[in-house]
C-alpha cells in the first residue's frame, strides 16, 4: 500500500475546474483523498508523509499527446523505461505512444504488447494509437475498430497520410467508430527537403520544405473533414498560415482540434545556424512571424494543446551532414519549462498553459478522468517550482537519447516530484 | 389483405407502366396490385397444377450482362409457368462479346418481336436505355447500384405474408449499402408503404447523403436493429475487403455480422432476411442464417418466383397507354 502525502500549502491549480487556490492535498492509495484549504485540520491518516509545498505549483500530471518511446523495434533509441523515467523527470504522468514502431502497431498484439511492457515498467501511464494503415504503407485501412476495443487512443501513422481517397475513407470508417484521425499534415511532394524553405535554405544550400506544404494538406484535410464528418486532429502545427487556417475553420464550426510543441514556439530556423542537425525537426523550424503566430494561437485557444513531440534519436543518426540527419528532438522532460517560458513572458496565463498540457490533450485522447485534479480520482500529479530557474544539459537527460534542441538553454520551472496513482515516480530533492 | 380475384383483374387494367425499372416511382396501389397477383400465384406455385396458359405465346428473353444463377432462374420458371417462351441471352456466346453496342443489342433483339425483355446489366441505368430503345416491356433485373425491383418486391411479399402488412414496421438494412441495388429498391418501396427505414453500415459502405432517400442512419448495429421487427442483409463483396472500404473480414464480422448478440435488441421474433448469395460467416453467421424460426431467406427465393410471374403478367397483358 502506498504511503499517504499530505501535500501543504500548495497552489492547487486544476486546469478542468478553474481552481486555483493556496490549500492542501491529501493523497490516499491511488486518489486523492481531500483537497482544499483547512485538511491538515481534519486530521491526517497515521504513518502519512507530510510534504511542504509552500510556493510550489501542485497540478494534474502532465498528458503527453505524442511520444515515440521506441519499443517494440527501436530499443538502441529509447526503451519504454527510458522513456517513462524520462517523462517521470517532466512531470508526465500519462502518455500516448506513436505507433509507426518496428513493427507497427497495427494489431491488437502490438497494443497488448506496449500495454504488458508498461505494466512491467510501471512509472507512468503509456497508452499506444494505432496506426490508420496497414504498416503504415498509406494503401489499406487498419483495423481501426478492433484496435479501439483493444485500447488504442487515437489513429495515426505517425506521418502524414497523403492519398486523399484514403483519408477521406479513414475519416469516415473511424468516425463510425467514434475514432480520431491524428493527421501529421505535410504535403510529400511538396516537403521533400530538410529545412524551412526560405533564404536560410537557400545561404546553407539545404532543400527546403515551404511552410504551404503544411498548409495546403491542412487545407484539403478540413474540407474532408467537413465531407466526411469525420473526427480530426492537426498534429504539430508550424506556420503562422496553419493557425490562421484552423482559426477560420473553428470560426465556422468546424470540430477539430490540433497541437504543437515547444521547439515550434521557442525556436527559429535560425537557430539551425551552422548546420545543426539536432535543430532539424519535422515539420521544419519555420520562421519569427510563425513562432509568433504559434504562440498566438496557443493564447486565443486555436492551438488546443502542447505535445513533447519526443522523438529520440541515437548519436549516430544526427552525426552526419545535415541533410542525411534524422528529423527529430526529445522533448519529454522540457516540455514543462519550455510551455513555462510562454508564462513567464506573459503570453499565457499560468491555468491556460497548463491546460494545453493536461485536460486539453486527456480529451482529445479520450482519456477519462484524466489530466485532472479531484477529490475521489486518481491521484496523478506534478508538484512544481514555476519560477526556479535551471539549464537543461542534454547529457543528464533521462532520455536513452540525447538529441535535444534546448541543450545549455537556461529556463524556469522545475519538476519536483510527479506523482502517478499515488505513487512517486520521480522526485528531485 | 386477401383480395378478391375478380378486384384484382379489374385493378390490372389499372396498371399502365410499360416497363419495371425500378420501385421509385410505383405508387403504394401498384405496388400493392404487384404484391395480391404474387400472392395468387404463390399459390398456384405449391398446387398440382404449376404451369397455366396465360401468358401462352409470349416471347420473354432474359438479358443477362452479368452472371446470375438464381434470378435468371427465377425469371425463367415464371415465364414458363404462365406458358411463354422464355429464351436466355448471357453476354457469354452472344454478339456483345463481340463488341456490339448496348443499343444494337436492343435493336437486333427487337427486331424479333419479343414482349417482355428481362434485363440484368453491371451499368446504372441501362435498362433504362434498353426500354427507350425497343417496342416491348423492359423488366430490370439488376442494374449497377441503382435499383433491382424484383427484389424488393419480393421481400414486401415475404414480410407482409409473415406480418400482415408493412406499415409501420421498423426495418434495419445492414451492410453494403454503398454497392447496393437490392438497398435503393427496398429503401423506395418500404417508404411507400409507410415502414420505417434504417440503414445500418460502417461509414465508408454508405453512399452520400443516405438520409435524404428517407432513412436513419445507424453506424451501429446495437442501436440499428433496436426494436427492429425485420432484419435485412446485405451480401458483402469480399473484394469490398481489400482495405479501402473496409480493414478486414474478421473486424467487419465482429461489428457488423448477424450473429445471435446483435441480434438480441432486435423484436424478439424478428425476421432475417437476405438476398442472398450469402457468405456465411462474413455478414451473417450460419446459425442465425439456418434457423427456422427466424430467417425467412428460403421463403424469400420461393415468392421470387410468384413475383416476377405477376411483374410479367402486368406488363405483358395489361392495355398499355399509347
Amino acid at each position: 500500500m502506498t504511503r499517504p502525502v499530505l501535500y501543504r500549502n500548495a497552489r492547487l491549480i486544476d486546469p478542468a475546474s478553474g481552481l486555483d487556490q493556496v490549500g492542501d492535498l491529501l493523497t490516499v492509495g491511488e486518489a486523492i483523498a481531500a483537497m482544499g484549504q483547512g485538511i491538515a485540520a481534519q486530521g491526517v491518516p497515521d504513518g502519512a508523509e507530510i510534504v511542504d509545498a509552500a510556493d510550489l505549483v501542485l497540478a494534474p500530471g502532465l498528458v503527453d499527446l505524442r511520444a515515440q518511446v521506441g519499443e517494440p523495434g527501436m530499443e538502441h533509441n529509447e526503451t519504454l523505461m527510458t522513456a517513462s523515467r524520462s517523462a517521470a523527470a517532466g512531470g508526465i504522468t500519462a502518455l500516448a505512444a506513436l505507433p509507426n514502431t518496428d513493427p507497427v502497431i497495427d494489431d491488437e498484439a502490438g497494443l497488448e504488447f506496449i500495454a504488458r511492457r508498461a505494466r512491467e515498467v510501471k512509472l507512468v501511464k503509456i497508452f499506444a494509437y494505432g496506426t490508420v494503415t496497414r504498416e503504415t504503407a498509406g494503401k489499406e485501412i487498419s483495423e481501426i475498430g478492433l484496435l479501439a476495443e483493444a485500447g488504442a487512443v487515437g489513429f495515426t501513422d505517425g506521418g502524414p497520410i497523403a492519398d486523399p481517397a484514403l483519408l477521406r475513407r479513414a475519416l469516415a470508417y473511424a468516425g463510425g467508430f467514434g475514432q480520431t484521425i491524428f493527421q501529421h499534415p505535410s504535403e510529400p511532394r511538396l516537403a521533400g527537403g530538410v529545412m524551412n524553405a526560405g533564404d536560410l535554405a537557400t545561404r546553407l544550400g539545404l532543400a527546403g520544405i515551404p511552410g504551404m506544404a503544411e498548409v495546403i494538406m491542412l487545407e484539403r484535410d478540413l474540407r474532408l473533414v467537413e465531407m466526411t464528418g469525420g473526427r480530426y486532429h492537426a498534429a504539430n502545427i508550424s506556420t503562422a498560415e496553419s493557425v490562421a487556417v484552423i482559426r477560420r475553420a473553428k470560426a465556422r464550426g468546424l470540430k477539430i482540434t490540433c497541437d504543437t510543441a515547444p521547439p515550434y514556439f521557442a525556436l527559429t530556423e535560425t537557430d539551425v545556424g551552422d548546420y545543426r542537425t539536432f535543430f532539424k525537426l519535422s515539420p521544419p523550424l519555420r520562421g519569427e512571424m510563425d513562432r509568433r503566430a504559434i504562440i498566438d494561437g496557443l493564447a486565443d485557444g486555436t492551438i488546443d494543446a502542447i505535445a513533447s513531440d519526443h522523438q529520440p534519436h541515437d548519436q549516430d543518426s544526427k552525426r552526419v551532414p545535415f541533410a542525411q540527419a534524422a528529423f527529430g528532438a526529445v522533448g519529454l522532460e522540457t516540455l514543462l519549462p519550455l510551455t513555462l517560458e510562454l508564462v513567464h513572458k506573459g503570453a499565457l496565463p499560468l491555468a491556460r498553459a497548463l491546460a494545453a498540457l493536461t485536460s486539453i490533450p486527456a480529451d482529445i485522447l479520450g482519456l477519462k478522468g484524466l489530466g485532472r485534479m479531484a477529490v475521489g480520482g486518481k491521484a496523478d500529479l506534478v508538484l512544481f517550482d514555476a519560477d526556479r530557474p535551471w539549464q537543461v544539459e542534454a547529457e543528464k537527460l533521462a532520455s536513452k537519447s540525447k538529441n535535444t534542441c534546448f541543450d545549455r538553454r537556461p529556463v524556469q520551472g522545475m519538476v519536483l516530484r510527479t506523482i502517478v496513482d499515488g505513487r512517486t515516480v520521480f522526485s528531485r530533492t | 389483405m386477401a383480395a378478391h380475384p375478380h378486384d384484382i383483374d379489374a385493378r390490372a387494367e389499372t396498371f399502365t407502366h410499360r416497363h419495371l425499372l425500378g420501385i421509385e416511382g410505383l405508387t403504394a396501389p401498384e405496388i400493392n396490385l404487384l404484391l395480391d397477383t404474387a400472392d395468387r400465384y404463390v399459390e398456384q406455385n405449391r398446387g398440382e397444377n404449376r404451369v397455366t396458359n396465360k401468358l401462352a405465346g409470349k416471347t420473354i428473353v432474359n438479358l443477362f450482362f452479368e452472371n446470375s444463377t438464381r434470378t435468371r432462374t427465377s425469371f425463367e420458371l415464371a415465364a414458363r409457368r404462365l406458358g411463354a417462351d422464355a429464351i436466355n441471352m448471357s453476354v457469354d456466346g452472344s454478339s456483345v462479346k463481340k463488341g456490339e453496342t448496348l443499343i444494337d443489342t436492343a435493336l437486333t433483339l427487337n427486331a424479333m418481336h419479343l414482349d417482355a425483355l428481362v434485363v440484368r446489366h453491371q451499368e446504372s441505368g441501362a435498362p433504362k436505355l434498353l426500354a427507350s430503345k425497343v417496342n416491348c416491356a423492359v423488366i430490370n433485373a439488376g442494374d449497377g447500384q441503382h435499383e433491382h425491383p424484383t427484389q424488393a418486391l419480393l421481400d414486401a411479399l415475404t414480410i407482409r405474408r409473415r406480418l400482415g402488412t408493412l406499415k409501420g414496421l421498423t426495418v434495419a438494412i445492414c451492410g453494403d449499402i454503398l454497392h447496393s441495388r437490392v438497398a435503393r429498391s427496398n429503401i423506395h418501396l418500404l417508404n411507400i408503404m409507410g415502414a420505417h427505414v434504417r440503414v445500418v453500415a460502417p461509414p465508408t459502405l454508405l453512399p452520400g447523403a443516405i438520409d435524404r432517400l428517407g432513412v436513419e442512419v445507424h453506424h451501429s448495429m446495437a442501436t440499428g436493429l433496436k426494436d427492429a421487427d425485420i432484419v435485412m442483409m446485405l451480401r458483402l463483396q469480399l473484394e469490398r475487403m481489400q482495405g479501402q472500404f473496409l480493414p478486414s473480414q474478421r473486424e467487419y464480422f465482429r461489428f457488423f455480422g448477424l450473429d445471435y448478440d446483435k441480434l438480441a435488441v432486435a423484436k424478439p421474433g424478428a425476421l432475417i432476411m437476405h438476398p442472398g448469395p450469402m457468405n456465411r460467416g462474413v455478414e451473417i453467421d450460419t446459425l442465425v442464417a439456418d434457423d427456422i424460426h427466424r430467417s425467412v431467406i428460403l421463403q424469400q427465393v420461393e415468392l421470387g418466383v410468384a413475383v416476377r410471374m405477376a411483374c410479367l403478367d402486368l406488363l405483358t397483358t395489361a392495355p398499355k397507354a399509347a
